[in-house]
């Protein structure tokens, strides 16, 4: 138990280091910067108390947007993607993730990448719409969503195989 | 009574939920007017400290390059010295001067969102203050923002809440500088009569309007224009002279005289 949450603290620490000092200042074409830190949402025990989960959530959000300078967006994605992770775990897995014996690592790899994906997606769209806050510019929303996304979403599958969650 | 608090129970997560997410908004929203949040920017201790280190680390990688950049530019000003047709009897004792200029270099940048910051490593402790200008070698770079003791946080051109007093070179003819968001080396210049003559290639300077910049510090050059929509006034793509993904090196200015300017502003509006 403690273990989990030591591993956890660590895990919140460096992810949000990695993403501040090497993936906010990529850049890949001007103004792709991928967002790793999704994958404590990934990774995080399905078991735990939800509530705790959402706190959590937001404190990586504040985390992230203190050193970016962008105001509370990345709180908002991240804290709705911690409130909606049920529902997408449950349409992704069907009703067993809710057994005692369900793993992250006894899935498919196809269930695991929808999963990232759909988080990311969910994530994104949120991120993007409050950060140019406008309908007139849809089109840069859903451009931004897709290419930023697809970039998120191959760094993440790579986090997500080199260090795999056999621990849980 | 009862119910509530079952109601309360059993959607407590939801109702978790529904309370960050309202404290996120009052932030975001928050900082959709002029300023930014007080708490939320990387000029706190923490976050700026954290800066700091790793752009101790990072600066060793480019010192060659930047070496070359000042070397450059004291060679432009130098020769401006010696070509200088009027002697040199202005007196610079500390009350005629107009603008103080201290030195930073920046600790984070971005250009790649709407709303772009820059963190420096000069604060209140170097006498930077809020809304002092700030520029590189090559030409204006944004308006300081927020300050604590050690950094500072500088708006940049590429943040669409910007919006500086820009004119043509060697003319009178201003309008403001804003930016779309699209691309990180051209911004815009609005509001220019349709009856002033442009040519592609134009340079772009400050305006003589703005308490925060002196006059005529460069901006960049017309890349192309276009009639707005209510066919009276130019909506020009100027290309940036700074390349906003490479700045190390700032000078943060300030206006003497500012205060008294708004001063009497503030004054003949009331009146």
């Amino acid at each position: 138990m403690s273990r989990g949450i030591f591993i956890n603290i660590v895990r919140f620490v460096l992810l949000v280091l990695v993403q501040v000092l090497v993936f906010n200042r990529l850049n890949f074409f001007g103004y792709i910067n991928p967002m790793v830190y999704i994958m404590f949402l990934y990774w995080y025990p399905i078991k735990e108390n939800r509530a705790l989960f959402i706190g959590l959530s937001f404190l990586l959000g504040i985390s992230v947007d203190l050193f970016s300078d962008t105001m509370a967006i990345h709180t908002a994605a991240t804290t709705t993607i911690a409130y909606l992770r049920p529902f997408i775990m449950r349409f992704v897995f069907g009703i067993n993730y809710e057994f005692q014996s369900f793993k992250l690592s006894n899935t498919t790899k196809a269930q695991q990448f929808t999963f990232l994906a759909l988080l990311i997606l969910v994530h994104h769209t949120v991120f993007f719409s409050l950060e140019i806050f406008s309908i007139a510019n849809l089109l840069l929303i859903v451009k931004k969503v897709l290419s930023i996304g697809a970039a998120s979403l191959i760094l993440c599958l790579l986090f997500s195989s080199l260090f795999s969650v056999n621990k849980e | 009574m009862q119910q509530i608090i079952n109601f309360i129970i059993r959607y407590k997560n939801f109702l978790l939920y529904i309370l960050l997410m309202i404290i996120a908004f009052a932030f975001t929203v928050q900082s959709h007017s002029y300023h930014q949040s007080r708490f939320f920017n990387s000029s706190n201790w923490l976050t700026g400290g954290i800066y700091g280190t790793f752009y101790g680390i990072n600066t060793y990688f480019d010192l060659d390059d930047e070496n070359e950049r000042l070397l450059k530019e004291n060679q432009r000003l130098r020769s401006q010295l010696f070509n200088q047709d009027t002697s040199p009897n202005i007196k610079l004792d500390s009350t005629n001067l107009k603008y103080t200029i201290v030195t930073g270099q920046v600790i984070k940048n971005s250009y790649a969102e709407n709303r772009n910051y820059i963190t420096i490593n000069r604060g209140e402790k170097d006498s930077v203050k809020q809304d002092m200008g700030v520029i590189t070698d090559l030409g204006i770079l944004g308006i300081v923002e927020n300050t604590s003791r050690n950094f500072a946080t500088i708006q940049s051109i590429l943040n669409t809440k910007s919006n500086i007093n820009a004119k043509l070179k060697n003319t009178d003819h201003f309008g403001s500088l804003i930016w779309d968001a699209k691309t990180y080396n051209v911004v815009q210049l609005i509001d220019i009569p349709r009856l002033v003559p442009l040519h592609i290639g134009d340079t772009i300077v400050t305006g003589a309007m703005s308490s925060i910049f002196p006059e005529n510090i460069p901006i960049g050059t017309i890349k192309k224009y276009d009639l707005d929509t209510s066919k009276s006034f130019y909506r020009i793509d100027v290309s940036l002279f700074n390349d906003m993904t490479n700045i190390k090196n700032v000078y943060i200015i300030n206006n003497l005289n500012r205060k008294e300017i708004l001063e009497l502003e503030e004054t003949t509006e009331n009146e």
